[in-house]
Formats: structure tokens, sequence, C-alpha cells
């Protein structure tokens, strides 16, 4: 419960303390949000007694919702620091306050669905965690784009939850019941009850932008201010996955032969029409966005075998991607935020000018790409592992063809970069102290959780451990 | 407490309101009209969920609840869309989402 007591009450200090600056130093909320945001992610680490159970069963703490909720923060925190930069223009001055106390209320959304215990509780956390970043996606409300952006959000994420809430209603009038643990009792697998199974899963695959219910994702992502397309593509991407881990283990377990052969099918299609649109993208953003759309595919395949392994993989694939696509991302930042360039043409020849945000881009590429010495390889191989141990052989056959797609066009990227030549390539540019000093976490983060065993280890032990 | 009407009634009517709100939904050009096609989904749920629990589980109030959040959190999310609405319309002059598409494959 403190993560989401914390987050309350510092988005709360954050719009009093709006009220007590003055407009002139209004950038002084930066400092202090990031650092009240710091202080939320070391409490979070702080070993309390974590596994307990509110509100009449309701809202359930375990270990799993814990570890879940505090590389969430991680995330956010980096995410944070990076928009600093965006957040200091003029145009965005006078909303900072705004912008932290979204982030935040996006936050707690997200921590009270992953600890969810009823479906009430579920619904409440996912809705939260939606209609905040609508606001946020239409942030920069001088661009038409945004706008544009943000609409297409809000109306798709309230479609989606609708048909969430369809199947749900279909699930409640066959168990009679909505907590988890009487619905896992209750779940006899009849027809009605497997229909209502597949509403709530369209309606998430909305939120996760499986591919039959993608369609929004690419243009939400390219309007978007870029450090929410950061957040949209990482954190609630991520957030969803989890509470979906989640349901699909403790809740379906019952039809778990059906819901393996709808995932079969959705992963398969999810990465290889993310892949295939991928490769012919210019604008960056979108390039990321289909990555992101086939990087949940292969996240859906770890989560096909059912077991603990796969909880496992999915946790530390997700941490993972957290520092591998924030490190793409950061870079695709530093950049806008300099020239306003985010074509995949504009980077020719960034090595000659600026050559560590081009390493750093390649590092994160790589990771996300799957190359052996950095995390990105790692967490697929433990994913595809996990499906393997189900014999779902094919499936990973699949996945791995996938792979050598997505390192097509993720070269393609590091090709513009180092090799391409450009009469016209971005100036040389220092980015501020915040841009760095992210993106040396995101660097060290690919290395780490990659080099040092010890992460799978603990996560691996704290999923088995429930 | 069985006023005469089966419960199947009721289930129809949200059967034909959920489906005429995804028509509705995918076919209307105008946003505030896709606005009001996602808040009948949410209303045919509603009454799904009050029929369910009237007829089959009457002794818990579990239904009744979720259907009283699903209003509250369905007019929050109708003021955000409303306000990223009216931004449209400052920016491009119209609410027709065919004119809202500077971003396509």
């Amino acid at each position: 419960m403190r993560h989401e007591l914390l987050l309350a009450v510092a988005a709360m200090l954050i719009l009093i303390a709006e009220i007590f600056t003055s407009p002139a130093r209004r950038k002084s909320i930066n400092l202090f949000a990031i650092t009240l945001f710091a202080i939320i992610t070391i409490a979070g680490f702080i070993p309390v007694k974590p596994v307990g159970a509110l509100f009449g069963g309701m809202y359930v703490s375990t270990n799993v919702a814990t570890l879940m909720k505090n590389i969430l923060n991680i995330g956010v925190l980096l995410i944070l620091i990076q928009s600093v930069t965006w957040l200091k223009k003029d145009e965005n001055a006078d909303r900072v306050s705004e912008y932290f106390m979204l982030i935040m209320s996006t936050l707690i959304g997200m921590d009270f669905m992953i600890s969810a215990g009823h479906f009430l509780m579920f619904y409440i956390g996912l809705e939260l965690a939606t209609i905040p970043v609508a606001a946020l996606a239409a942030f920069e409300r001088y661009k038409n784009k945004s706008a544009e952006a943000g609409i297409k959000l809000i109306l798709t994420s309230s479609l989606s939850s609708g048909i969430l809430l369809y199947g749900l209603s279909m699930i409640y009038g066959t168990t009679g019941s909505l907590y988890f643990y009487e619905v896992s009792r209750l779940f006899t697998g009849s027809s009605l009850q497997i229909l209502g199974f597949i509403f709530f899963f369209a309606g998430m695959a909305f939120k996760i932008s499986i591919v039959p219910f993608h369609l929004w994702t690419a243009d939400v992502y390219e309007g978007a201010p870029v450090n929410i397309t950061s957040f949209l593509s990482v954190i609630s991407k991520g957030a969803a996955i989890f509470i979906f881990v989640i349901i699909l283990y403790s809740v379906f377990p019952v039809i778990m032969a059906t819901w393996q052969k709808t995932i079969l099918v959705t992963s398969i299609l999810t990465m290889t029409i993310g892949n295939l649109f991928a490769i012919r993208q210019q604008n960056i953003k979108r390039f990321l966005a289909f990555s992101s759309i086939s990087q949940a595919g292969y996240i859906l395949v770890g989560m096909i075998g059912g077991s603990q392994l796969g909880m496992a993989s999915v946790i530390y694939y997700i941490l993972v991607y957290i520092f591998s696509n924030l490190g793409a991302f950061g870079v695709v930042i530093a950049i806008s935020n300099a020239t306003g360039k985010e074509n995949i043409d504009d980077y020719n020849g960034l090595y000659k000018t600026n050559p560590r945000l081009s390493l750093i881009m390649t590092l994160a590429l790589f990771s996300l790409a799957g190359i052996p010495p950095v995390a990105g390889f790692f967490g697929k191989f433990f994913l595809f592992a996990a499906a393997a141990e189900k014999g779902f052989y094919f499936l990973v056959l699949v996945a791995v063809f996938n792979t050598i797609i997505s390192l097509y066009y993720y070269l393609l990227v590091v090709k513009a970069m180092f090799i391409n030549k450009n009469d016209d390539p971005i100036t040389s540019f220092r980015s501020d102290f915040p841009t760095r000093s992210a993106l040396l976490i995101c660097v060290a983060g690919i290395f780490i959780t990659g080099f040092a065993s010890v992460i799978f280890e603990v996560i691996k032990e704290i999923s088995f451990g429930n | 407490m069985n006023s005469g009407i089966p419960l199947q009634f009721f289930l129809i009517l949200a059967t034909i309101m959920f489906f005429v709100g995804v028509y509705g939904f995918l076919t209307r050009r105008n946003l505030i009209t896709m606005l009001m096609s996602v808040e009948l989904i949410l209303n045919s749920v509603n009454i799904n969920f009050m029929a369910f629990n009237r007829y089959l589980f009457p002794h818990k109030m579990e239904g009744m609840f979720f259907s009283l959040f699903i209003i509250a959190v369905a007019a929050s999310e109708a003021a955000v869309a409303i306000a990223i609405i009216i931004n449209i319309y400052r920016r491009f002059t119209t609410i027709n989402v065919e004119d809202v598409n500077e971003m396509k494959y």
C-alpha cells in the first residue's frame, strides 16, 4: 500500500507547491518533483511486510506485486528525468506541475490495478491508468498532432474498456462473484464464460496493442510528445502486461487450453505484423511504435506456458525492455529537443557529429533485437525457454524467425547512423545534465540486468514464492 | 420480487444496445456521436450487471456497485474526451474524424 499512499501524497504536494512558487520560479518544481519521486522509488525497495489484504480482499499485496511496482517506479523515474529538458521549454513552463501530477496519478492507477483482488478494483485502476494518459498525450495543445493523438487514445481506450466490461458482466452473470479467487473457483468453462473471456481478452489486447487491436498505436505514438510516447510504450504496456499475466494465471487457469490457443494465434500475428510494418516506417517514433508492438508479441510467447517460469521471464523481460526502450527513446528525445528532427533519414551520419549518442542508440537497439552481449538477449532467451518448456516449439521457431526480421530493421537505423552519408547532418550538440544522466542509467541498466544473473534469480525466486 | 419480466429480455436489450454502440462507434464520423456510442456500450454493461444481480444473486450487491462505479468512470472519461474534442475544434475548426487525419499509415 505504501506505493499508492506515497504517490498520492506526492501528487498533492506538487500541486500545493505550485501555489507557493512565483511564475518565475516554476521551473524549480522539476527538481522538487523528481526528488520526491526518487524518494518514493527508494522507499518502495525497503523490505516491510508486504503481504496482506485490504478492503475485504479487494486490494491484495503480494511480493510479486511489490516487485512489479518497483520495476514500474524505476521506469517512471527515468522518464521524469528525461522529460526535464522538454518541460523547461517556454510553451510548457506553465503546466509543469500538471505533468507530474498526471503521471503520478497514472502510476497510482497502475499500482492499484496490479494489486487488485477484485474486478472492480482492477477496472478502476485500469481507468485511472488510461484517462490521465490521454490528457498527457494531448499535452502539447498548440500542436495538431498532439490533439489528434489524445482523441484517438481516449476513444479507443474507452471502447476497449467497454468491451472488457461486457465480458466481465458475462463472467459475473455465470459465477456470481467478482473476487479473483471466487471466480477462479467457480469458473467451469461453459460457453458463455468463454465468450466473456474472449471479450475480456479483446479489451486487454487493445491496451497491450496486440495485433488485431493495434491500429491506434502508431498514430498515438507519433502524435504524442516524445516522453509520453516512451511512457506509453514502456510503462503503460508493462503495467497492462503485468496484470494480464496475473489474471490469466490466477483467475482463468481452468480454461488454460483455450487462452493458450488464443495467445498462440495473436502472438504470431503480433510479432509478424509488427515487424513487417516496422520495416517501412520513416518516422522514428512510428518505427519504435511498431517495434514495441512486436515486443508485445515476444512477451506473449513467454506468457503462453502458464508456468511460474513464464511469469518470471515476463517480469525480467519488462525490466530489460524498460532500460532498452528508454535508452532508444532517450536518444530520440535528446535529438528532438535539440533539433526537432524525428525522421530516420535525419539520423544519417549521426556518428560523425554525435558519436556517443549513436553508440547509446546502437546499444539500445541491439538490446531490443536481442544480440548476445546485452540484456535483451537473455530476456528473449528466458521468454522462449519458458514457452519451449511447455512444448510450444512451433511458436518459438516463429519467434526466432521474427527476431531475425527485427534485426534487419534495427540495423537499418544503425546503418543510417554509421554508414549513410549526409550533406546536412544533425549538428554536434551537448545535452544537459538530466538527459545525460538518464541515458547513462539506461546504458548501465542494459549491461547490469544482462550480466548480473542475480537479478533474474531474485525475480524467479519471488515469482515462484507465491 | 420478480415482476414478470424474464431475465432474457434484459439481456437481449443489453446485447442490442452493445452492438448498436459498436456499430455507431465504427460508422459515425462525428467525434461527439462516437463518444455517445461508447456511452451506449457502457450503459448496456450496466443493464447486464443490474439484471444479473437482481435476478440471479439478489443477496449480494456487487453488480449494483459495479454499475455505480461504471457511471462515475464514464463521466470522467467523457470529461477528458470532451476537453480534447474542444481543443480539436480549436485546432482543426471541425470535429469530423475524416478531417482529423494528419497521421495515416
